[in-house]
């Protein structure tokens, strides 16, 4: 069995150990002869200075105290953290996708041709009719199609009376946070004993203040909300709006649209779903798509084809939301996007679905917890039982492979949200189930004294809290 | 031998399967394996998908090699014209350095995602503390995230900050008339969301002047905002005195600019800002059609009110010194609807190029560039000017990485024929153009110079 362990390359706090930080080798410029005013100016800049040799060993230690995909499995439910295929990195890189956003439509055809290309990829994928990729990750995604939500009440005269957005407990934090960055209230509504949306709780909760109801499916169990079609009914009756958080999508590929399902707006997170790398909490990409009568409220420019069918051009849609990032939104991240959907094809993709499915399901059957919601997709969470959810990931970490996310949806007791992809082969599949069931019926002792062997042991979360220290400022005293 | 046949017939395997992901390792026989462990007879059994919602359809979209794939991808963006760049406005190149691109590909960089697990993700964690500090010095100011999307949500982000902050009933943010039009955008739908508005203040040739300020303050007012440099590429005169005001007034200063600026600008923290945004891509990105990487920098007041995430210090149980993202209380994931911004996922992983970038040059480097930034476009300013036609400067005023002049014929038929002779500039309206010049386009400078003689002759 491969574990992935960490050299102990830690600071330790010598002499030229750590040349950014407290032992960083300070200089002091003075700055003079600027040609500026001496009031427009600072008196001096004090920073490390290192040599490129020192940089290059300095983070390449740094890098080898790190866990990423390539390091070894990283099931980190609700995340997604399939491989990234390399070949994305050399396309982004070519000196023809670099470009000022200012520049003429005309001249970056190329950049356009991506971006409609890729809105076209998205519209088919989840069933909807046009979309934007402006928001730079899923939360500006869901903060974007709130902005729509709330544009489509006001035309209807309804702005004021469609107050409320109702979002299921075990949906993601981000979901709560966007609709109050909207000026939203929020609804939250219990799952039923399914694990899924509580039709009754949905029935009660819904009247003519309902603005939107945000639902991720399959939803953070794993488990396709197999009522969505009552439930979009409940929704669209009451006038309201059915959103769709794309995290999972990567469980429907080729099998659901999100569209057919009756959601008006959805957002994809293509650093999930289409393989574009995490970069250690991003940049990501959330672009949304709509239904055809919410088009004209996309974000401004929206890219389309030109009127004389030679090109593409930025329009700004009849009556646009405005502006949810300051160009066009996370580029070269889509860039890489545009690059693994057209080297997947529908093929591909269908069958990316299928066999993260399978892995999920295929792990399941391994590992030795209880894992009380089923029949789910993509991923499953295990309940920890007695132990601890925090610990029994920090003890994972000892089996030398990435744990799950911990203590989410909090209707499993000490959850294990377990995502492996389809990146992960039966062998890693089966080491992973041998990790989680080495520390499945470990003692307390064993579970708080880990991790062991990692760069670090278990880090202090009240130290860093009580006295924070965010800069190397703080390292001085 | 045993090895080599596996091999052989696993790669057979793979290949009689091509039409699938080739990036999931299965095998047909351990597709089965897994199958039967399970307890389903094929993997269509495993999706809990009603029939009446069941998309039976194929998506219009072919598969392709990966050789296939870069060269359709590179004919596509070889549509784009390749004009040489004189173009700013708040979205600037600088060369980087080879360094950057290859200790940021490291994969356990750029594979990994939020440190959830500190005691794997050392390594990122310290270089975005090490990005933290380095925009604490620059700023002056205690506090900086490690990032915001874009300078435009760094700074709705402030606004909303303030409204959080608001001891009265204020409902107003102030920015000046250069605020760039999308930027404000971002700002007005951030701020329409906390029940407040924006309202904008004229500047005096190019500058904000303290009259103007006291002019459009009232007690409404929760924050000010301005930017230096401004997008027009002018360096702010005014700052103390304006700090001050706001100071007495308690009313919150947001000051955008960036990091190079900042390498010889006034300190923020010294001129009285309490919140400094921006887009720190400057350094670490090439002009990615508008990416960036917001920089969020604030007062220590503020700790349990900044957006998006912060790395601090702590120790492990051997006492050893370790970070850790910190303060997550405030954050969308634990404080849901109460949580301080909706921000996850961010752009650690520009932040990390930045700070490669910053760090390589070091200080002599980083002020070395910023007099870079304001002796070119002054240079290029004074011969541009000595052209009939040609006013360059237009503002008698302290400029970086760019300038605007005044054109006697039509500005948008000169950026025109600039444009075929590929220099790409902005035309403002019909008497200005603005022109950026760094490190990066420095040497085309000369063949500009040229260009424009000609286009003005
Ligand atoms: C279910 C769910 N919704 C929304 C998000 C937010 O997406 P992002 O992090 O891209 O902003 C996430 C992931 O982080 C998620 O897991």
């Amino acid at each position: 069995m491969q574990h992935h362990t960490q050299t102990i390359w830690n600071d330790s706090e010598s002499e030229g150990n750590e040349p950014l930080l407290s032992e960083k080798r300070l200089e002091t410029v003075e700055i003079e002869d600027t040609g500026l005013p001496d009031d427009l100016t600072r008196d001096s800049l004090e920073l490390p200075e290192l040599s490129e040799p020192e940089l290059a060993r300095h983070y390449t230690r740094l890098s080898q105290m790190n866990y990423g995909i390539d390091s070894g499995p990283y099931p980190l439910g609700s995340c997604t953290m399939k491989y990234n295929p390399k070949f994305t990195e050399d396309i982004a890189a070519l000196p023809t996708a670099s470009a000022h956003p200012d520049r003429d439509a005309d001249s970056v055809q190329g950049i356009l041709e991506v971006y409609h290309e890729l809105q076209g990829y998205l519209a088919e994928i989840g069933g909807m009719d046009a979309v934007t990729l402006q928001p730079p990750a899923g939360a500006a995604g869901e903060y974007a199609g709130l902005l729509v939500t709330k544009a489509y009440h006001e035309e209807n005269g309804e702005g004021e009376q469609r107050t409320d957005v109702i979002i299921p407990a075990s949906a993601h934090g981000t979901n709560f946070a966007s609709a109050a960055l909207v000026g939203y209230n929020v609804i939250e509504l219990p799952e039923d004993d399914d694990g899924r949306v509580d039709l009754d709780a949905l029935d009660a909760a819904v009247d003519d203040s309902t603005a939107a109801l945000m639902l991720t499916n399959p939803n953070t169990l794993g488990l396709f909300e197999r009522d969505i079609e009552e439930i979009a009914s409940l929704i669209h009756d009451a006038g309201g709006l059915l959103y769709y958080d794309g995290a999972n999508l990567n469980a429907l590929l080729g099998r659901g649209r999100p569209g057919d399902m009756g959601f008006d707006i959805m957002h994809y997170n293509v650093h999930k779903t289409f393989a574009t790398p995490h970069g250690g909490g991003g940049p990501g990409a959330g672009p949304i798509g709509v239904s055809e009568e919410l088009e004209r409220f996309l974000p401004d420019p929206h890219v389309r084809e030109s009127g004389d069918g030679d090109g593409y051009e930025l329009a700004t849609p009849e009556k646009t939301v405005g502006k949810v990032h300051g160009a066009k939104g996370n580029w070269l991240v889509l860039l890489k996007a545009h690059a693994y959907i057209s080297r997947l094809g529908y093929e591909g993709l269908q069958d990316a679905s299928a066999k993260a499915v399978l892995n999920a399901n295929y792990l399941a059957s391994q590992i030795d917890l209880e894992i009380p919601f089923e029949p789910f997709h993509h991923e499953f969470v295990a309940s920890g039982g007695e132990q601890d959810a925090a610990d029994f990931a920090k003890r994972m970490l000892d089996y030398g492979v990435h744990p799950p996310t911990t203590k989410w949806p909090g209707i499993v007791s000490e959850a294990l949200m377990t995502e492996p992809t389809e990146a992960e082969s039966k062998t890693t599949l089966d080491q992973l189930a041998e990790a989680f069931n080495a520390v499945t019926g470990e003692d307390d002792d064993a579970l708080e004294q880990a991790p062991d062997q990692t760069s670090v042991k278990r880090i202090d979360q009240t130290i860093a809290a009580r006295d924070p220290i965010l800069s190397w400022h703080g390292l001085d005293d | 031998m045993s090895r080599k046949t596996t091999l052989t017939s696993r790669a057979e395997e793979i290949y009689a399967e091509s039409d699938g992901t080739p990036y999931a390792p299965h095998t047909e026989s351990q597709v089965d394996e897994m199958l039967s462990a399970i307890g389903a007879d094929s993997v269509e059994e495993l999706f809990d998908i009603p029939e009446s919602i069941r998309y039976d359809g194929e998506f219009d979209i072919e598969s392709a090699s990966e050789q296939e794939t870069r060269q359709q991808l590179t004919e596509t963006l070889s549509k784009n014209e390749t004009p040489t760049e004189f173009l700013g406005r708040g979205y600037y190149a600088h060369y980087v350095p080879s360094i950057v691109d290859h200790i940021s590909q490291r994969s356990e960089f750029i594979t990994s995602y939020t440190q959830y697990q500190p005691e794997v993700t050392q390594g990122f964690l310290q270089v975005l503390f090490e990005y933290q500090s380095l925009l604490a010095e620059l700023t002056g100011l205690e506090i900086a995230n490690c990032s915001m999307y874009d300078a435009a949500t760094a700074l709705g982000e402030a606004a909303t900050l303030a409204a959080r902050l608001r001891q009265t009933s204020g409902s107003r943010v102030l920015v000046p008339d250069y605020l760039r039009a999308e930027r404000r955008s971002v700002l007005e739908n951030y701020v329409d969301g906390a029940d407040m508005t924006v309202s904008e203040f004229a500047t005096d040739d190019g500058v904000t002047t303290v009259e103007e300020i006291e002019r459009a303050i009232d007690d409404d007012v929760v924050m000010v905002h301005l930017e230096t440099p401004t997008p027009d590429g002018i360096i702010e005169e005014n700052l103390a005195e304006i700090g001050s005001l706001l100071e007495d007034r308690d009313t919150l200063f947001c000051l955008g600019s960036d990091p190079v600026a900042l390498s010889v600008l006034q300190s923020p923290g010294e001129v009285g800002a309490d919140i400094v945004v921006g887009d720190a891509s400057v350094l670490g990105l090439p002009a990615a059609y508008g990416m960036g990487l917001g920089l969020f920098a604030c007062r220590e007041e503020f700790l349990r009110q900044v957006p998006g995430r912060l790395v601090g210090v702590s120790e492990d149980s051997d006492g050893t010194r370790s970070y850790t993202l910190t303060l997550q209380t405030r954050e969308q994931h634990i404080r849901r609807e109460r949580a301080t911004s909706n921000i996850c996922t961010n752009q650690a992983w520009v932040a990390l190029r930045t700070a490669i970038h910053a760090a390589y040059l070091g200080p002599s480097g980083l002020v070395a560039l910023a007099e870079e930034c304001h002796r070119l476009p002054e240079q290029l300013a004074t011969r541009l000017d000595e052209i009939d036609g040609v006013t360059a400067p237009i503002r008698d005023r302290h400029h970086f990485r760019e300038f605007q002049a005044r054109l006697e014929p039509d500005a948008r038929d000169v950026a025109e024929e600039l444009n075929e002779n590929g220099f790409a500039i902005h035309a403002l309206d019909a008497d200005t153009i603005q022109i950026c010049v760094t490190d990066a386009n420095a040497d085309a400078v000369d063949d500009l110079v040229r260009s424009v003689e000609e286009v003005m002759a």
